[in-house]
């Protein structure tokens, strides 16, 4: 089953000339085709384009091109620019729309080798933490298709544990990579900011979004991470700092690493079950020869609030572009602000809806300061939180959600409560730190996969890789697959 | 800090998006709920705290400003909801 293969072990299959591309595509579109009526992980996929690819990729092959992606199937988020496949942000919004370019991001995949197909599933915009607010309706969780996958990237990360890719693509602003991977059973990667050119990556939130991978095993996030990362003229926020070779840093050794565990994130509305699992993983890391070290970051508990200001005044300002006068679906009006209202108000569902007015509202006259600016400075307290913890430790290991996948419809009629469920992750992009989930074991019944959260040093994604690296070698749970 | 109510219809005007009542009527409602949550910040006191708009902070970013390629103008029209003659076509916007 190709299919099932991680970027590592495929590609070196295809560079021995054991199978070809052709044979990886087809085995996953045989499995889309089996599961995902089922999963609904994908809006949608050309199966020919694909196709031509992997007969392209296998051409350079033959031709003796080494490349560290040639031939892989990777599945993308319907949030990035892929040059001539379509780009709805899972809205209503955006039509027909097709993208004129490719994201920096995807260049990068491409000049790899990589085959990019696919859209998948996701929340509007990037808005939510269950892939319900896709206006083409939820994905499903490939260990229990009753539960949602999380989000927003949800379509990703159970595109990667049904094994309907080698590995695929989304996008994190509060934990929209992270949350999904560890309810779906995957590694899920948000890297630093700016680590990852953002252009062609349709903005929510411009200060916190960030595009990462997620994959089959740490070693695969860790070659994603390399291909993608690195300056880019064309996105301000990027940062040029040497891109180095992540798998070299995977060493399995993590002795006299500090590893840090904050008591504010081990309390109320944590899942006992998800406790024992982090807790028996930070045991874990103890038997490995990492120091475990009692941290705090007091400000934990005003995470949320920060974000759902500054996510949404940003978001605000973001999502005014799609306003039916140069691209995407139109509704006429008699003047432009009757033909902008009614567009917005039929195209957006909603979750979007809301958070723009919130946005809209936390930065009009009159509150700006009250909301906006307090937010602002107490995400300088959340950032100072973390840089003084980071001087005592290498990392941070945290549960990445307080429980498991919960029910389609358990949390939709009550956005507050949807909203908490990212309390371990939110934290990491008002910091701009690195993060990654990883699986670390499962509930008992049902049986749901659960997910520990490593968290790094600004551009420590070396380290915080070599630590998910040395935990996943050590146990099972990575090997484990949904019974689909 | 502000009451926790919002002026959902106002709101709505600014951020030019049109609204069923059902809508406004739910929206409030909900909107409340959270802006009373986000009222905890009011328990901290920054003074003297420096906001933060970017996480890694880069000043006075520039490039060099030379023409490079870029999208074609069919390329560019080729999402319109309505073009012709090259142009994006909008209601009157003068009388």
């Amino acid at each position: 089953m190709l299919n099932q293969l991680t970027i590592s072990a495929l590609t070196e299959k295809l560079s021995r000339r054991e199978v070809s591309a052709r044979e990886a595509m087809q085995s996953c579109l045989d499995q889309i085709a089996r599961v995902d009526g089922k999963i609904h992980a994908f809006i949608s996929h050309d199966a020919v384009d694909a196709l031509a690819q992997a007969d392209a990729a296998d051409k350079e092959i033959a031709g003796g091109a080494s490349k560290p992606l040639l031939g892989v199937p990777i599945a993308i988020k319907d949030v990035l620019a892929v040059k001539n496949q379509p780009l709805n942000c899972a809205s209503k919004i955006l039509g027909k729309f097709v993208s004129p370019y490719d994201a920096t991001a995807i260049e990068k995949l491409k000049a790899a080798g990589a085959i990019v197909f696919g859209r998948c599933n996701m929340d509007e915009f990037a808005m939510g933490s269950s892939t319900e607010n896709s206006a083409f309706g939820p994905t499903h969780n490939p260990w229990d298709i009753t539960r949602i996958p999380g989000g927003s990237s949800g379509g990703s990360a159970a595109a990667v544990a049904a094994d309907e890719c080698i590995a695929s693509l989304g996008t994190d602003t509060g934990g929209s990579i992270r949350q999904p991977a560890a309810l779906c059973g995957c590694v899920g990667l948000k890297p630093t900011y700016g680590r990852i050119s953002r252009y062609g990556l349709v903005a929510f939130a411009s200060s916190l979004d960030q595009i990462g991978p997620f994959t089959k095993d740490v070693r695969d996030a860790a070659t994603l991470l390399g291909v993608m990362s690195g300056h880019d003229l064309r996105d301000s926020t990027s940062i040029p700092q040497p891109v180095p070779d992540y798998t070299q840093a995977l060493t399995g050794n993590v002795k006299g690493l500090k590893l840090g565990l904050p008591k504010e994130y081990m309390v109320g509305g944590l899942d006992p079950e998800v406790k024992a699992a982090v807790d028996a993983a930070v045991k874990k890391y103890q038997e490995l020869g990492a120091e475990i070290v009692e941290i705090s970051l007091p400000h934990t508990d005003y995470a949320v609030a920060v974000y759902y200001i500054v996510a949404t005044a940003e978001a605000s300002a973001n999502l005014a572009r799609f306003d039916g006068i140069r691209y995407g679906a139109r509704v006429d009006g008699n003047d432009p602000i009757e033909l902008y209202c009614k567009t917005r108000g039929a195209g957006f569902g909603a979750e979007v809806k809301r958070r723009i007015i919130l946005g809209t509202y936390v930065l009009s006259s009159g509150y700006h300061d009250a909301y906006y600016l307090q937010a602002q400075k107490v995400r300088t307290l959340i950032r100072n939180d973390f840089l003084k913890a980071f001087e005592k430790v290498d990392a941070i290991v945290t549960p990445t959600s307080p429980t498991a996948a919960f029910k389609i419809g358990e949390k939709s009629d009550d956005p507050l409560q949807m909203y908490l469920s990212d309390i371990f992750t939110i934290s990491c992009n008002l910091a701009g730190i690195c993060g990654v989930s990883i699986p670390c074991g499962f509930t008992q019944n049902p049986r749901l996969p659960i997910g520990l959260q490593l968290l790094g040093k600004p551009f420590g994604e070396e380290t915080m890789l070599n630590l998910a690296y040395a935990y996943e070698r050590a146990t099972p749970w990575h090997k484990e697959k949904a019974a689909i | 800090m502000a009451s926790a109510e919002i002026d959902v219809k106002y709101v709505a005007h600014l951020a030019r998006l049109a609204l069923t009542p059902d809508e406004e009527k739910k929206l409030g409602a909900q909107l409340g709920n959270i802006l009373g949550y986000i009222e905890k910040l009011r328990e901290l006191d920054v003074t003297n705290v420096e906001p933060t708009a970017h996480a890694v902070p880069m000043v006075n970013v520039t490039r060099a400003d030379e023409v490079r390629p870029s999208l074609s103008h069919e390329a560019a029209l080729r999402n319109a909801p309505r073009q012709a003659g090259g142009l994006f076509i909008v209601p009157k916007i003068v009388e």
